[in-house]
């Protein structure tokens, strides 16, 4: 009888408070807002801790195997994500206490109805509500995108943002009405009923462009442009739940489309593509960023590509791992973004060259900004590492995707590193007019202060919950995920009314493998931060080459950055072609 | 032939659409053009749904077993409908504030973020 609760109760508070919000004291709405996202965490997570239940709304069931009502499908996959987006909105509630000089219950609504729509969207079992759940998360996206209303930059970002998450949404919107014309129901499992065993050209077309809205909004390559101009615009509590909910609820919905819906292999080819693509681009961009927030929001571009890795071999160690990344990262992302905020609120800017040395009055954040660099780069102990350990197990037979998976790890980690060090240490040489191209600075959004608790207390929380993480059971991580991708067993339980089958996990990687491979990537990471602060006293014969390689590497992957609009929408058509394409003709 | 017609017609309106967008030098004009792209979606949700001879699915007056037209894409169509008034709304609205703020409706001219 929970499951309903999770979307009713942030949309309930939602409209009492954007009715009466500024009737009331602040600290009371404030009160409001921040009891029915801790209620709505704890019911998600009651959900998360029994077993996979399907809710009938009005409590319709289906009639000899045929769906008439419309469902809640819970598993463990669904409703931990809808924990994690409970627990960033949490932190993004408390951030924004003292960070808005004015009130800000409008603000506390559209985070409110993000997260009626983020639970939403990970427990439904129908797939009309999952673009409607898709469309509410987005509208209130757009619109906290847009929050800081008196800039260029904000604004840009939000046209970008919204432009091209709703051409892909109609583009998904197109699929789905595809596949009812084949199936003629909108229930997964009963549409999964209906189209299994018969891949054809119909049905491939239409999985390309449902999964198109998904990857537009996971910001996978040729998607991705939107990301880092939204993220980078955004206030800062509203980019926590961009990085760490978000774009992951992109990648699960392609993940239980493909586990409850398609079960199509010959979708793994142009995903695994896709995610090494992305991997490698989220990279290099980050590397060479300059302002915090984009430079973090390229870095979840390369981690959503190493997520995409997981899923995409369609095979439940990979998938496993893929959660349990989702979970860690999600956290430790979170952390940093809520750090960068802060030296935008304490120093009044977020520029790594501009900051120079600067951090030092405030070194418990850059603590905090060192340590989320260090799990980022693949560090023990939080469920990243082992998801990360497990998606590397996963790909054994896919070298250049290890290999991409890797690099992501390090070049992200390296990047924040490297920050940390210039900033919070005075490392490497001053350089505040150096080029580097690409956003610069943003116009804080409060006066500079000291930092209030409001801010330390969820960034320090949510590393402590990273950390923490490490000790989720990844057994049932494990048995989660092959039953996620075993549509056979959950059209029973839909529509048969079937006790819930939980099948066996699959293999771990052996412990000693990972800490291995985590000591390579977390030590390359420092090395490489080093390098760079200290590349002036390399002798010219090792820096020639390098330059001659990264210039024009990062120089051509920027160029193709223009933040036109225009241009994101043909990426994204090239994009659906190339993926309707690959799946028809394969 | 002619039950294809529709079909037709929204895959035009897509690219149509897309093509608008692309080469949009007007925000206004770029969100009429999403507007454009999301129309093709109404043509596909009610060309599925259609029958010839059928009526409108209300049943009050009419005799049992009489063949109506599918009411579930009616439904879906009238979601989407509210959905894109939202978008468009919304996008509507930043387009004035950025004409208010940059000076110009132009998205080239609107690029602070890049690279």
């Amino acid at each position: 009888m929970l499951a309903p609760w999770p979307v009713a109760l942030p949309l309930v508070a939602a409209a009492f408070l954007a009715g009466l919000g500024d009737k009331l004291p602040r600290r009371l709405a404030d009160a409001i807002a921040i009891g029915a996202a801790a209620i709505t965490a704890l019911c998600c997570a009651l959900l998360l801790a029994g077993p996979p239940v399907v809710y009938w709304f009005g409590g319709i069931q289906p009639r000899s195997g045929t769906a008439i009502g419309i469902d809640f499908a819970i598993d463990a996959n669904g409703a931990g994500l809808a924990v994690l987006s409970s627990l960033l909105i949490l932190a993004a509630l408390f951030f924004s206490l003292k960070y808005f000089d004015k009130p800000a219950h409008m603000f506390q609504v559209l985070l409110l109805v993000f997260l009626a729509g983020l639970c939403g969207f990970s427990l439904t079992g129908d797939l009309f509500d999952l673009f409607v759940f898709f469309e509410v998360m987005s509208a209130a996206a757009f619109g906290l995108c847009a929050y800081k209303s008196r800039e260029v930059g904000p604004l840009q970002g939000a046209i970008n943002f919204a432009v091209t998450n709703t051409a892909g949404a109609f583009i998904t919107l197109s699929g789905i009405a595809l596949l009812y014309s084949r199936t003629g129901a909108l229930n997964l499992s009963h549409m999964h009923r209906m189209i299994a065993g018969h891949d054809d050209s119909l049905v491939l077309a239409a999985a390309a462009l449902v999964c198109t809205g998904f990857l537009v909004k996971a910001a996978i390559v040729p998607f991705q442009f939107w990301l880092a101009d939204a993220h980078a615009a955004a206030p800062t509590p509203a980019c926590i739940v961009f990085s760490g909910a978000m774009v992951e609820a992109g990648l699960y919905a392609v993940a239980r489309l493909q586990g409850a819906l398609f079960g199509l292999p010959q979708l793994r080819t142009p995903l695994l593509a896709a995610g090494v693509a992305t991997c490698l681009v989220g990279a290099v961009m980050c590397f060479a960023q300059r302002h915090l927030k984009r430079l973090l929001a390229f870095s979840t571009i390369a981690h959503a590509g190493v997520i995409l890795c997981g899923i995409a071999v369609l095979e439940p160690g990979g998938l496993s791992g893929a959660g349990l990344y989702v979970v860690g990262h999600g956290l430790v992302k979170a952390a940093l973004f809520l750090c960068a905020g802060m030296l935008l609120h304490r120093l009044q800017s977020i520029d790594e060259l501009a900051l120079h040395g600067r951090g030092r009055e405030v070194p418990w954040v850059g603590v905090l900004f060192a340590l989320g660099g260090l799990l980022l780069a693949g560090a023990p102990p939080t469920a990243m590492f082992f998801g990360d350990g497990a998606i590397h197990h996963a790909l054994e037979a896919h070298p250049i995707a290890r290999f991409a998976v890797t690099v992501a790890s390090i070049a992200t980690g390296a990047a924040v590193l490297r920050a940390c060090g210039r900033i919070f240490l005075g490392l490497g040489p001053r350089e505040p007019d150096a080029p580097g191209g690409g956003e610069q600075d943003e116009e804080p959004e409060t006066e500079a202060a000291p930092i209030p608790w409001s801010m330390w207390v969820p960034a320090a929380f949510l590393l402590a919950l990273a950390i923490g993480s490490a000790w989720l059971p990844r057994e049932h991580a494990g048995s989660a995920a092959a039953r996620m991708l075993d549509a056979h067993s959950w059209a029973t339980q839909v529509l048969d009314r079937a006790q819930p089958a939980m099948p066996s996990p699959p293999p771990e990687e052996p412990l000693a493998k990972g800490l291995a491979h985590a000591a390579l990537t977390v030590g390359l990471a420092i090395a490489l931060a080093l390098l760079t602060l200290f590349r002036k006293r390399l002798p010219e014969i090792l820096r020639g080459p390098v330059r001659a390689v990264w210039n024009p590497l990062a120089g051509s992957l920027r160029a193709l950055h223009t933040g036109a609009v225009g241009d994101q929408v043909a990426w994204l058509t090239l994009g659906v072609a190339a993926l309707g394409a690959s799946l028809v003709f394969s | 032939m002619l039950g294809h017609l529709p079909y037709a017609l929204a895959a035009w309106l897509i690219l149509w659409g897309l093509y608008g967008i692309v080469t949009s030098r007007n925000l206004i004009h770029l969100v009429i053009c999403l507007a454009v792209l999301q129309t093709s979606t109404y043509l596909i949700l009610l060309a599925i749904g259609y029958k010839a001879g059928a009526v409108a699915p209300i049943y009050a007056d009419m005799p049992a077993g009489t063949v109506a037209v599918d009411p579930v894409v009616q439904a879906l169509m009238l979601t989407d409908i509210v959905v894109e008034a939202t978008v468009v709304a919304l996008l509507l609205a930043i387009a004035v504030q950025a004409h208010e703020r940059g000076g110009s409706l132009d998205p080239a001219r609107l690029c602070a973020l890049k690279g």
